[in-house]
């Protein structure tokens, strides 16, 4: 129960800090949300009613704390820029962005595992050098570029997906995953390269300990240790590699929202940071900081239930 | 133990199959055959969909709506008593008839029986007085529209609006193009409610913008029934969804969008986007402050060829600050008042004391590619005279707080254009004490003229103050004016009806589907 209670307070911490420094950041950079809305139709009088009425004249703590307040309760506040409240404009984005990360996070892990052992058992000579050099070249990859490839080769050559023309998750689920699954096969190619490399880099450090020695000495074949044991003592660092992955493959969602025209949270945070739309961009980053933290805690559980050693102290 | 190493290999192989076979299914279903025809299922429920470059993140009430982007869409939905037509004329919309006093002081509008707001609500003479008088003075007490502040009286009888005016104002009926709302009604800045032919269905933050026939529309009405803006915040997305079949319209096109574009399945009608683009000189910044320099700067730039370049050619080459589609107010003599001649503006320039010429800034907002394009043309062509151009780039809102707010700047390039069928739209920004004034411009005889204009109630004298201005500021060269930009419009095949506006907006009322 400790850990427990002690895994939540890194949490909660982590995400205050996160809003809080996001907060600051906005009082530090120039722009003006009101000036923004009002254009070139600013005039110091209209400014000044409409700062006013959005509360910008206020001290930055009361306006963070009133922010804080307002999150607490479940109240994200209200758009500046399409006056409706933060949560009813996020959610969409939320949705198709997770179902895009889920995606592409699906095809990472059934991709690269595979190809992993395979490539380890062929890590020597001519072979292994191919593997190598195909692996740098996909890690290389920008996904924006792969992006606008995938875009005109399936899109507009062959056909099989109508860029531009994405459904929408309520209006047509399949027709929307079918859109979403090019857009999160460009987001997984470099991650599913990293991941192979690193799979194998493991396999082949741990194929070359002693105790694997000792076990085909004592007759067994490679293949037997390689499922029985080796497999088992890469699954902690893989774990811990793939939980990061599912982190850092929202960040390049964010590019491959922009190239597919997908209505995403990483498409919709670059807008709104430009506008100066600072209650979704709040809402958006903490939203961002909640599935990192998330994405290492659950890499970190599922690693506690591998190996019993990486248990926190209390409950022994 | 060889059975169970054999076993996971086998399920490896098992998980890869499977996957393979979903990736085809993914790819197969819903793919193809079906894209293939998307257009065409739009063209048989008589839908649209239109790509647009930016959201219309911003309030949809067209009272406090300032993005440009935001006006154009929402155009469809909203009308005055008056509205402007494709000609640039004034007419009655909510308004059936509009009679002026001799004096011109009194205006009477008989409001057309039976126009219904799209929430089912008849228009009333309460309605439309509660609309003009938020422009007065809104909820905040802020004035919306300064020239509004001219009205005396505001009365109604019976279905009649009466408005009486202070002092005549041959341009007032321009600004009673302001949306007629329904009075009271809270949720206007989200789910608008208007008397346009179109009204409003949803919006879906950087995604879509619906708009549907308004059937009870008092006139003839839409011919679509269904139209979606799809916002694409790429350009190149925007080109991609047009051969894709995803858009069918697209507006504000450079040339570079449109040779990528299958002429089998398309085609582009040319207009104009009716703002004038320039170097606009910070005329109380060194060494703008001296007219000779600012002279040299206008004999410096060949403007046929920054249109070639940069342009392929398209394009309006201007003199002054008014565009061609404003007919009545455009004077055509400005526009080669100053021609090419890099030997005059050396002279000038020596004449001013930069023999060597000087260094500058000019700012311009990045996500304008046009405007982008033409600065650094300027400042190639600046070089051949010595002066050297550094080029600022900055977002948007940066500029609108450096340029527009602060007037921090040297010289910027961008485009103006006008919110109401007014001379004063395009002409009243300069005049000194004007808070739109960012260039500083501080001509006596400019503000004695502009003052003669706003009394003048007789259109034809007021007419010829307006072109006696652009000559002013054409005289002493203001700004540097290039050009009204070219709007072209792409349109898939079997769309038709495209109408071009003096105004920066997209009438979709008139487009249809050939039968």
């Amino acid at each position: 129960m400790k850990s427990v209670g002690k895994r939540a307070a890194i949490f909660g911490i982590t995400m205050l800090i996160v809003s809080f420094v996001t907060f600051a950041a906005f009082t530090l950079i120039s722009g003006d949300p009101a000036m923004r809305l009002l254009g070139t139709e600013a005039t110091p009088e209209r400014l000044q009613s409409l700062r006013e009425q959005m509360g910008l004249n206020q001290p930055f703590a009361v306006r963070y704390l009133r922010w804080l307040a307002g999150f607490v309760t479940g109240d994200l506040g209200t758009s500046y820029s399409y006056n409706q409240p933060v949560w009813q404009l996020i959610s969409p984005k939320v949705e198709v962005t997770l179902c895009m990360v889920v995606m592409s996070f699906g095809l990472i892990v059934l991709i690269s595992i595979p190809l992993g052992l395979f490539s380890a058992q062929r890590a020597q000579g001519a072979e292994g050098a191919l593997h190598t050099s195909l692996i740098q070249l996909a890690m290389a990859v920008p996904p924006f570029f792969t992006g606008i490839l995938c875009s005109w080769v399936f899109g507009i050559t062959l056909r099989f997906f109508m860029p531009g023309n994405f459904p929408g998750l309520h209006q047509n689920f399949a027709g929307s995953l079918h859109y979403l699954f090019f857009g999160a096969i460009c987001v997984a190619i470099p991650r599913i390269a990293m991941t192979v490399r690193m799979l194998r880099s493991t396999i082949v450090g741990e194929m070359q300990k002693s105790y694997v020695r000792t076990a085909i000495a004592r007759g067994n074949d490679r293949r037997q240790v390689l499922s029985r044991h080796v497999l088992k003592n890469s699954l902690v660092p893989t774990v811990t590699f793939l939980a990061q992955t599912m982190a850092e493959i929202v960040g390049g969602s964010i590019v491959v929202e922009q190239v597919f025209s997908i209505p995403g949270l990483g498409r919709f945070l670059v807008t709104s940071i430009s506008n100066r739309d600072y209650p979704v961009v709040e809402a958006l980053v903490v939203i961002l900081a909640f599935w990192v933290v998330l994405s290492g805690t659950l890499g970190d559980l599922i690693n506690q239930r591998i190996d019993p050693r990486l248990r926190l102290g209390g409950e022994s | 133990m060889n059975k169970v190493a054999f076993k996971g290999r086998k399920f490896l192989q098992a998980l890869a199959a499977a996957f393979l076979a979903g990736a085809l299914l993914l790819t197969g279903c819903g793919g193809g055959a079906s894209s293939q025809s998307a257009e065409e299922a739009r063209k048989q429920n008589n839908e649209i969909v239109i790509g647009i470059p930016q959201d219309l993140d911003d309030t949809l009430d067209p009272h406090y709506t300032t993005l440009a982007g935001t006006r154009e869409v929402m155009f469809n939905v909203f009308e005055g008593l008056v509205k402007p037509d494709s000609q640039g004329n004034l007419i009655p919309a909510v308004a059936a008839d509009v009679q002026i006093s001799d004096d011109g002081l009194v205006y009477t509008f008989p409001l057309r029986e039976n126009v219904k707001f799209h929430n089912g609500e008849t228009v009333t003479a309460e309605d439309v007085i509660w609309s003009i008088r938020r422009n007065i003075e809104d909820e905040n007490g802020t004035n919306l529209i300064p020239a509004l502040q001219n009205i005396q009286s505001l009365d109604s009888e019976g279905s009649t609006v009466v408005i009486t005016l202070a002092d005549p104002n041959p341009e007032f009926l321009s600004y009673l193009t302001l949306a007629v709302l329904p009075a009271d009604y809270a949720d206007q800045a989200t789910q608008p409610v208007g008397t346009g032919p179109y009204k409003f269905v949803s919006r879906a933050a950087q995604d879509n913008v619906v708009l549907e026939r308004f059937e009870d529309y008092w006139g003839e009405g839409g011919h679509v029934d269904k139209v979606t803006y799809k916002i694409i915040g790429k350009a190149d997305g925007l080109v991609q969804g047009l051969q894709s079949g995803a858009l069918d319209l697209v507006s504000h096109m450079t040339t570079t969008q449109t040779s990528q574009l299958d002429e089998s399945q398309f085609h582009i009608e040319e207009g104009t986007m009716n703002l004038v683009q320039a170097l606009y000189l910070n005329n109380a910044e060194k060494p703008f402050d001296d007219v000779r320099v600012r002279q040299a700067l206008c004999y410096a730039i060949d403007r046929q060829e920054i249109l070639d370049l940069a342009f392929d050619g398209y394009g309006y080459p201007v003199g002054s600050s008014m565009f061609p589609a404003f007919g009545k107010y455009f004077d055509e003599s400005l526009t080669d008042y100053y021609t090419y001649d890099p030997d005059e503006a050396k002279r000038l320039l020596a004449e001013a004391g930069y023999k060597d010429g000087f260094d500058m800034t000019i700012t311009v907002p990045s996500n304008y590619q046009p405007h982008m394009d033409t600065a650094s043309a300027i400042a190639d062509q600046l070089s051949r005279v010595g002066i050297h151009a550094e080029l600022i780039t900055m977002e948007m809102n940066q500029w609108i707080e450096d340029v527009n707010q602060n007037r921090k700047f040297q010289s910027t390039v961008i485009g103006f254009d006008a919110k109401t069928l007014t001379g004063s739209a395009m002409l009243s920004r300069w005049v000194s004490d004007s808070p739109k004034n960012v260039i500083n411009y501080n001509n006596s005889e400019y503000d004695e003229l502009f003052a003669k204009a706003s009394s003048t109630y007789d259109d034809a004298e007021q007419t010829q103050i307006y072109r006696q201005m652009e000559r002013n500021l054409t005289e002493n060269a203001a700004n540097v004016y290039i050009q009204d930009l070219a709007d072209l419009v792409v349109m898939r095949n079997g769309l038709t009806g495209l109408q071009f506006y003096p105004l920066y907006v997209l009438d979709v009322s008139t487009l249809q589907w050939e039968k």
